[in-house]
């Protein structure tokens, strides 16, 4: 019923299954400007909640990242539970330029990714096309005073004056974030970097780039083992790049990658050190029927996330989203229509660019459902386990905070409803790219262009 | 005679294609604008485009050389040309896009 046939071009893509077409999710905040002049800086280029879900980073084109943490005295009761304030921010990545290839690298970070919380310190790794950095986050709360040889505000005493000896004492003072660069992890990637992704084993950490995916040790900077490596010989000869990849949650030996052909390999790193050879291959068989010049472009996965139970894996290509069942490799258990009303304006998306997009997806905390980005600021929702799915618009227009959404419908024919709007007057500059689930709550942050947005379901 | 049989069929054919198929109807439109769109092996070339992304056609000794003349005098804004720099003009740093230094905070940490 689910498959991705063609057919669905014509369906409309939502069926408001919560009656009268209200979802369960209210919108909780927006951060960012309302103005319509954005710089290229301020685009939201990551989304990532930390594995508590007290924090939330947001990267941007600009190289700087911005964490926000949940309201601590808010966050138990259920109606204000989503509520995050600035809690520290700091320039990541510079613009550089490599002298040696004429190569311009941007700043724009690419991916956040948070490591598991050992101390009271937090840890993340972010990258940009060339360089990783992992950055420590911590919180300084007291500092010292009563110093021997220095007044409090710095200037040293005279000697002379010293007639006695005093312990220094910690003392309160105003909380301060401090972020500092603890690993530059630089020089191993050709190509741009599309995913990090933290092993189990919280020591290691892999990096991929179009052609090769890196095993890292963190503590490690000065070497990076190479696992997979798909250039080939002959340039000419290139027919698929990697696209994204991520390690397995639970088992540190298994990792997997998508590629721009619409397959995702899954490697094991027991069986050799040079993980070209795949252990197992996803790939859906095409319909050679159906087969157009769009098909390899639209079939090309841009983003794989396993499930948090390590079962199950999810992609997104440009029009659906698959959750495989990590033992059966021949075809998906589960397809979802994303919007496949876009098959018929694949020719204007192509022109546009727009069939290029990277669309994100995500797994609520117990893999129930499922979320992912679309164009004119809707994101889709599928509830796996009733087969049900719903579209939201993500504005900060409609609604006050605590309001519950409408759902949307998209459809072809020319009257409409409430709730209606048509294929033609969809807007493709405003598009969701980067998608984030509260692991434990529901709770889910995205980005529009230049906005971030909190979203919390109405408790029961 | 065969002939004028032969092409009604695959008219047929492509019709039956247009009403079956939305992609293949959006792939004639695609065809019709660009016709040569898909004669190389279109696969690679946009790979090939992806993987040489932000290459910029400049010679950094010049770039050294201008940006310390640059120190002396004010830059002047750059030019809103949008054109790409490559070929037999040389750029220079008004020439490129202007890239602000991002030391602007946030407007999320606002």
């Amino acid at each position: 019923m689910w498959s991705s046939c063609w057919t669905y071009s014509l369906n409309l893509s939502s069926v408001p299954g919560d009656g009268d077409g209200q979802s369960r999710w209210c919108l909780s905040q927006v951060k960012g400007a309302v103005d319509d002049d954005v710089a290229e800086a301020d685009i939201i280029s990551a989304v990532e909640f930390n594995h508590s879900g007290e924090l939330l980073a947001t990267g941007d084109r600009g190289g700087r990242i911005v964490i926000f943490q949940q309201e601590q005295e808010s966050k138990n009761l259920p109606q204000c539970r989503a509520e995050y304030n600035v809690y520290s921010t700091f320039q990541s990545h510079e613009p550089e330029f490599d002298y040696l290839k004429s190569l311009e690298i941007e700043e724009k970070i690419n991916k956040i990714r948070w490591l598991p919380q050992k101390n009271a310190a937090h840890f993340l790794l972010s990258t940009n096309d060339k360089t990783i950095k992992l950055w420590k986050i911590s919180e300084r709360d007291k500092r010292p005073e009563g110093y021997n040889l220095k007044e409090e505000d710095g200037r040293y005493r005279h000697p002379s004056s010293l007639t006695t000896l005093r312990v220094p004492v910690f003392q309160p003072m105003d909380l301060m974030v401090e972020a500092s660069p603890r690993r530059v992890y630089a020089n191993a990637h050709t190509y741009h970097i599309n995913s990090i992704s933290v092993n189990s084993d919280n020591e290691t950490y892999l990096s991929a780039d179009d052609l090769r995916i890196n095993l890292w040790h963190l503590d490690f900077t000065d070497r990076s083992f190479n696992i997979v490596d798909i250039k080939p010989a002959n340039m000419e000869e290139l027919t698929e790049v990697i696209t994204a990849s991520e390690f397995h949650p639970l088992q540190c030996n298994t990792f997997v990658y998508g590629s721009s052909k619409g397959s995702v390999r899954l490697c094991d790193m027991r069986a050799s050190a040079l993980c070209d050879q795949h252990s197992k291959l996803f790939e859906e068989p095409e319909d050679p029927s159906t087969r157009s010049f769009f098909s390899e472009i639209i079939s090309s996965i841009s983003d794989v996330k396993f499930s948090h139970s390590g079962r199950y894996m999810m992609t997104r290509d440009y029009l659906t989203l698959k959750i495989w069942d990590l033992h059966m490799e021949s075809r998906p258990v589960e397809t979802y229509q994303v919007h496949g009303y876009l098959r018929s304006k694949l020719c204007s998306l192509y022109e546009n660019d727009c069939i290029f997009d990277k669309f994100e997806c995500c797994w609520r905390g117990d893999d129930s459902e499922v979320m992912t980005g679309s164009y004119n600021n809707f994101f889709r929702m599928f509830n796996r386990d009733a087969q049900r799915d719903s579209t939201l618009e993500a504005s900060w227009e409609n609604g006050s905070p605590g309001c519950p959404l409408k759902t949307w419908r998209v459809c072809t024919g020319s009257r409409r409803k409430r709730n209606e709007i048509g294929v033609d007057c969809l807007d493709f500059s405003r598009k969701i790219l980067y998608t984030s689930w509260h692991p434990q709550d529901n709770i889910v942050a995205l980005a529009t262009v230049n906005n971030l947005y909190i979203f919390q379901e109405k408790p029961n | 005679m065969s002939g004028e049989v032969e092409a009604s069929t695959e008219e047929q054919q492509e019709m039956q294609d247009t009403v079956v198929s939305p992609e293949k109807a959006e792939e004639a439109k695609l065809k019709a604008r660009y016709p040569h769109l898909g004669t190389r092996p279109g696969g690679s070339d946009l790979l090939r485009k992806r993987l040489q992304k932000g290459q910029k056609y400049f010679d950094s000794g010049d770039y050294n050389m201008a940006k310390a003349k640059m120190k002396n005098k004010q830059l002047p804004t750059a030019a809103a040309e949008k054109t790409e720099i490559t070929g037999d003009h040389i750029p220079t740093p008004q020439d490129l896009p202007q890239r602000k230094q991002s030391l602007v905070a946030s407007k999320l940490a606002v």
